[in-house]
């Protein structure tokens, strides 16, 4: 049986993990080659590195952070973060990257996704989204870390990246996203249902019980946090323990 | 050494990440010779099935991994797997290198999510010597397309939807993994060293 996927997020600055709460009071923290390899330890299903360098050298180091955690790290690794062309895609995977993630860029040009998946393949291209809620069963797309409202509906999105060849989609809730009250359930459920891809839940995990519980009430494959694994209050490990504790299936 | 075929399609540097990682000498490659002199071959691949067959062709390189998968061990890799087999269905009825009796198909069952990404745990269907040493693992598959295949060349299956061929062999020299060793963490490096171990035997 398929097992459900808890992953450990690093948000990447100049080559120094950071984490933002609320996309906001940046702070730095570590070694994310470092980093990796200790989530790998803990059970890490994959690990997603998010680079938040806007200029153009960060994107070098970035690249330069992936092959060196390639050589030590066999999990699955996916980047996000200013990709943009059909050549960021391919030097992003060519440097060790099995997903990319895409988001902004692929709300401005959905075409992204259609190249991107002609050419290497539906699995590598995650389409990451940040949504809020506008309303009951309502919610809309916003891009540039969560900054620009692009009034576009979050479950018509979806669908359209879905159909244009995204393999996966990975949800944050603006709404939920650094709160740490838990996953953003009615949001989660919707994109769930709405596609045949694996969704994984991004953004307010605060506690143990949070994945689990995201896990027992939608369907959603994976389970994405950063900071709650980042400063040590949590392990990989006590989560796949308390999930598996519940009856889901962990690795 | 273990060649690893070079084709211009996959992450092939995940498989020589592993093997550097694991001290066995690897090389990244698409000529013939050195397909000839390697002890064993890896056919890595990710991405379509006809777009793939088409690049090793152009390169020369379907007759040649026939003649060497009949003289030393060849172990294809996700699409690598799929393509020792007859036929794919995918975009389309196309040939495989026939090294293994059974066809590639979508993986079709409502209610499933596709591709079937993530880790899943192997059930043993023949003792392998890949498997030495290893207990039925937690492995990561990413593919929308899988093997139909007889009880004889399966080796191991997981449950998704219905059983999912995951180690295939012809009993001999050819193996096949739809997951990805490389990506596998330790029992992922474990498969990878045990297949290097039955180099030169």
């Amino acid at each position: 049986m398929l097992a459900k996927r808890i992953i450990p997020c690093l948000d990447v600055r100049d080559g120094k993990v950071v984490k933002g709460v609320n996309f906001e009071g940046i702070k730095e923290v570590g070694d994310p080659v470092e980093c990796a390899y200790e989530y790998n330890l803990q059970g890490a299903d994959e690990i997603v590195f998010y680079d938040i360098t806007a200029s153009h050298e960060g994107r070098g180091v970035m690249l330069d952070v992936v092959r060196n955690t390639a050589r030590k790290v066999f999990v699955p690794l996916t980047v996000g973060g200013g990709i943009a062309t059909v050549d960021d895609i391919r030097e992003t995977l060519r440097a060790g990257a099995d997903k990319v993630s895409v988001n902004s860029q692929a709300v401005k040009n959905p075409q992204l996704i259609k190249e991107g998946a002609d050419i290497f393949g539906s699995q590598c291209i995650c389409l990451g989204v940040d949504a809020k809620t506008i309303g009951p069963n309502k919610w809309t797309v916003y891009i540039n870390g969560g900054r620009i409202d692009m009034g576009l509906d979050l479950i018509e999105w979806v669908k359209r990246a879905e159909q244009l060849g995204a393999g996966e989609i990975c949800l944050n809730s603006i709404d939920t996203d650094g709160v740490r009250g838990g996953f953003d359930l009615p949001m989660l459920k919707a994109v769930v249902d709405a596609v045949k891809i694996p969704v994984i839940a991004s953004g307010g995990a605060g506690k143990l019980g949070d994945f689990a519980e995201a896990f027992l009430k939608t369907d959603c494959s994976a389970a994405l946090a950063a900071s709650l694994f980042h400063f040590g209050e949590l392990t990989v490990g006590q989560v796949k323990e308390d999930c598996r504790a519940k009856g889901i299936n962990v690795r | 050494m273990i060649a690893i075929v070079d084709y211009g399609a996959g992450n092939i540097f995940s498989v020589k990440n592993a093997l550097d990682y694991l001290g066995i000498e690897s090389r990244l490659t698409s000529d013939p010779a050195e397909l000839e002199a390697a002890e064993s071959i890896i056919l890595p691949g990710v991405g379509a099935f006809p777009a793939a067959m088409e690049m090793l062709e152009k390169r020369g390189l379907t007759g040649i991994l026939k003649e060497q998968a009949k003289k030393k061990p060849l172990l294809g890799i996700c699409l690598g797997m799929q393509m020792l087999f007859e036929k794919s269905f995918e975009f389309g009825e196309c040939e495989g290198l026939g090294l293994i009796k059974g066809y590639v198909d979508k993986m079709e069952e409502p209610g499933l999510v596709i591709p079937h990404m993530g880790w899943n745990k192997l059930v043993y269907n023949h003792e392998s010597p890949l498997f030495k040493g290893l207990e039925e693992s937690y492995v990561y598959f990413v593919h929308s397309y899988k093997a139909f295949c007889e009880d004889e060349p399966l080796y191991a299956y997981c449950e998704y939807g219905h059983t999912v061929p995951a180690l295939v062999g012809d009993g001999k020299y050819v193996w096949g993994c739809q997951f990805h060793p490389e990506k596998s963490g330790e029992a992922g490096l474990t498969i990878l060293r045990n297949f290097a171990a039955l180099t030169g035997r």
